[in-house]
């Protein structure tokens, strides 16, 4: 005989608390936020959807939108082929390897912040060993406090810099995984090295590479630390990121409502992207 | 087509995998490679196919000397124990990848692909890709690639040992039918033995990096020129036992003597050792000739209408193989009659002498 109950519930229920408090109730606070005005004193007021309009009509809103894709379009652009093409020329055995390892991996290991400073440092062109160098040495004016153009420069190089290891190891383990015999089968074949890459390489490291896309697209699109350490936004806003101008109305200006509708924007902008790239990329396994 | 070595070697920094190694291999029949893993098999296959550098020595196809081509000027195939095929082509893009390679035109490679296709049975797949295949199917892409291509050379290496025991023995034996009369060498790798007996044709032994004897498989089967060709051919393995011949008699460690016959008769006295297969040491009385070897249980296997026993006779470890069910208990002490006309004879160092 079977009995039934409700116990299967109480299962559930440490999940769903840990869920409850890392998810749902600070995502249902800012909601909570983006749907009314206040003034402090916990008075609130019905604004219904007045601030998503005000976002998504406000010229602002837009340029930031605007120039956080262009970040993130340059840093898959550049990271994700560079990372291929450093995975691939990377020894598959001998004592290099874990020397190679460990050289990729050290920048990933330098906190956000501390990355930002070292950059910030780095580029100063007066006392900065690279700024020094690019203006008195080599004679190029460069001061990202002054060009738009030399500090997008920066920030981009910095996150190559940072991050492009992770693409490297990623597509690294997808290479060292595939069995000689593949390579073998090639050779016997006769295939260019352009088609063992094609036909044998590329297939075999799109799991990894799929994650890979996914995570530097997440990661630099939603990018704050390292470029407000390093350029404050500025110069003026040319590297007003949408991170970086959600804290300016959250906190700068205290615009809660306004700041809590964007973040959902934003929140929402992120996942549809997220969905795009992650069935794009997996469209033919599933056929 | 040959395919001929002349004292070939395999060394890979300081560590030989291939002693210097002659053989001639022909077309026609297959040439089987029979050794235990690690008996450098698959080390002998990858210098025929030039994945590898020869160390000393040359490769002859045809009487050319091909030791210096690369391996996809010399028109070979190679069949590997896993199923390598190209995970983002169809099956028919897969077949056809080196005929495209080699420039062929488009209606040869139709012509081609569809021919090896029917073959192996793999029309109704030919759209699909590798991974919707069952390994089989899989596997048969594989050698419809090898086929398609109609290289001097085919190697199997181990092509059957990640199937299951029933399509093995369904594409064993298809194998011999698939590669007749297409003129290329065929060069089958296998730690069986008794898929070297099933397929026939030649066998090469091969132990420790090293061919220790080549012939006609039946050939090596019934005269092993030493012990170890003696042992990597039979499953389960070999008995063997020292003995002291005085006379015409020859008489074991434990006691057991029996009387030579033939050739064996008119050795000098000595030490030998004497080798027989475990079929024939068996539970009952075969003929007058049989020699009586009492033994204790050790482990018994009933594998369909085959059952073997392991016994212990003093020192020495003995297998017993026989038809039909024989009920034995672990640890009890059984008779066994050994077949003495059907003992090999080897020197000390292990050559056959009778």
């Amino acid at each position: 005989m079977k009995t039934e109950n409700q116990k299967a519930w109480f299962f559930v229920l440490p999940v769903l608390l840990l869920v409850a408090f890392n998810a749902l109730i600070p995502i249902m606070t800012v909601v909570n936020y983006s749907v009314q005005e206040t003034f402090g004193d916990n008075l609130f007021f019905w604004e219904g959807l007045s601030w998503f309009e005000q976002i998504l009509r406000s010229d602002r809103f837009h340029d930031a939108l605007g120039r956080q894709f262009l970040f993130t379009f340059l840093i898959l652009i550049i990271e994700v082929p560079l990372g291929i093409i450093i995975a691939l020329s990377m020894p598959k055995k001998g004592i290099w390897v874990p020397v190679c390892l460990v050289t990729m991996a050290l920048p990933m290991l330098i906190p956000w912040n501390v990355v930002g400073a070292m950059w910030n440092i780095f580029t100063l062109p007066d006392i900065g060993l690279l700024g020094y160098f690019i203006n008195n040495t080599l004679g190029i004016e460069y001061n990202m406090t002054r060009s738009p153009v030399a500090a997008w420069v920066t920030i981009i190089v910095m996150d190559v810099w940072h991050w492009t290891s992770l693409v490297v190891l990623l597509s690294y383990a997808g290479l060292v995984s595939i069995p000689d015999a593949y390579y073998q089968a090639a050779k016997i074949d006769g295939a260019s090295p352009w088609k063992v890459f094609r036909y044998i390489q590329l297939p075999k490291m799109k799991t990894v590479l799929t994650i890979a896309i996914l995570l530097r697209f997440m990661d630099s699109f939603n990018i704050y630390t390292e470029p407000f350490v390093l350029t404050g936004g500025g110069p003026g806003n040319s590297t007003t990121l949408l991170s970086i101008d959600l804290v300016k109305i959250a906190l700068g200006q205290f615009d809660l409502g306004p700041a809590a509708a964007m973040s959902l924007i934003y929140f929402a902008i992120t996942l549809l992207v997220s969905w795009l790239f992650y069935t794009l990329m997996t469209k033919d396994d599933a056929k | 087509m040959t395919l001929e070595l002349k004292a070939a070697s395999k060394v890979t920094r300081g560590i030989t995998h291939i002693k210097p190694t002659s053989l001639v291999l022909e077309t026609g029949h297959f040439n089987v490679l029979l050794g235990q893993t690690g008996s450098g098999k698959t080390s002998l296959i990858k210098l025929m196919a030039g994945l590898d550098p020869l160390a000393s020595g040359q490769i002859f196809m045809d009487g050319v000397d091909v030791s210096k081509l690369s391996t996809q000027k010399r028109n070979i195939s190679l069949v590997h124990q896993f199923f390598v095929n190209y995970p983002q082509m169809s099956v028919y893009d897969n077949i056809a990848s080196p005929l495209r390679v080699a420039g062929m035109a488009k209606s040869e490679i139709d012509d081609r692909v569809a021919e090896a296709a029917k073959i192996l049975q793999l029309e109704p797949m030919l759209k699909r890709r590798p991974q919707e295949l069952s390994g089989g199917q899989q596997q048969r892409c594989a050698l419809a690639r090898a086929i398609a291509k109609e290289s001097r050379a085919v190697f199997l290496d181990e092509p059957l040992a990640n199937l299951d025991y029933k399509l093995r023995e369904e594409l064993r034996e298809q194998l011999p039918e698939l590669f007749a009369g297409r003129g290329a060498v065929v060069v089958y790798a296998t730690s069986e033995p008794e898929e070297a007996l099933l397929l026939g044709g030649k066998t090469a032994l091969m132990d420790d990096g090293v061919v220790t004897q080549f012939g006609t498989t039946a050939e090596i089967y019934r005269k092993p020129e030493n012990l170890t060709a003696a042992r990597v051919f039979s499953d389960p393995p070999i008995n063997s036992a020292e003995i002291v011949k005085a006379g015409s008699e020859a008489r074991l460690r434990t006691g057991v003597s029996w009387t030579m016959s033939g050739v064996a008769a008119d050795l000098p006295d000595g030490v030998y050792t004497v080798a027989v297969r475990p079929h024939h040491v068996t539970p009952v009385q075969a003929g007058p000739g049989a020699v009586a070897l009492n033994g204790t249980v050790q482990v018994t296997e009933l594998s369909g209408s085959e059952s073997s026993a392991h016994f212990q006779m003093g020192d020495d470890g003995w297998v017993s193989l026989a038809h039909g069910v024989h009920p034995y208990e672990i640890g009890e002490e059984h008779a066994f009659y050994m077949d003495a006309s059907q003992c090999f004879y080897f020197t000390p160092d292990g050559k056959l002498v009778a």
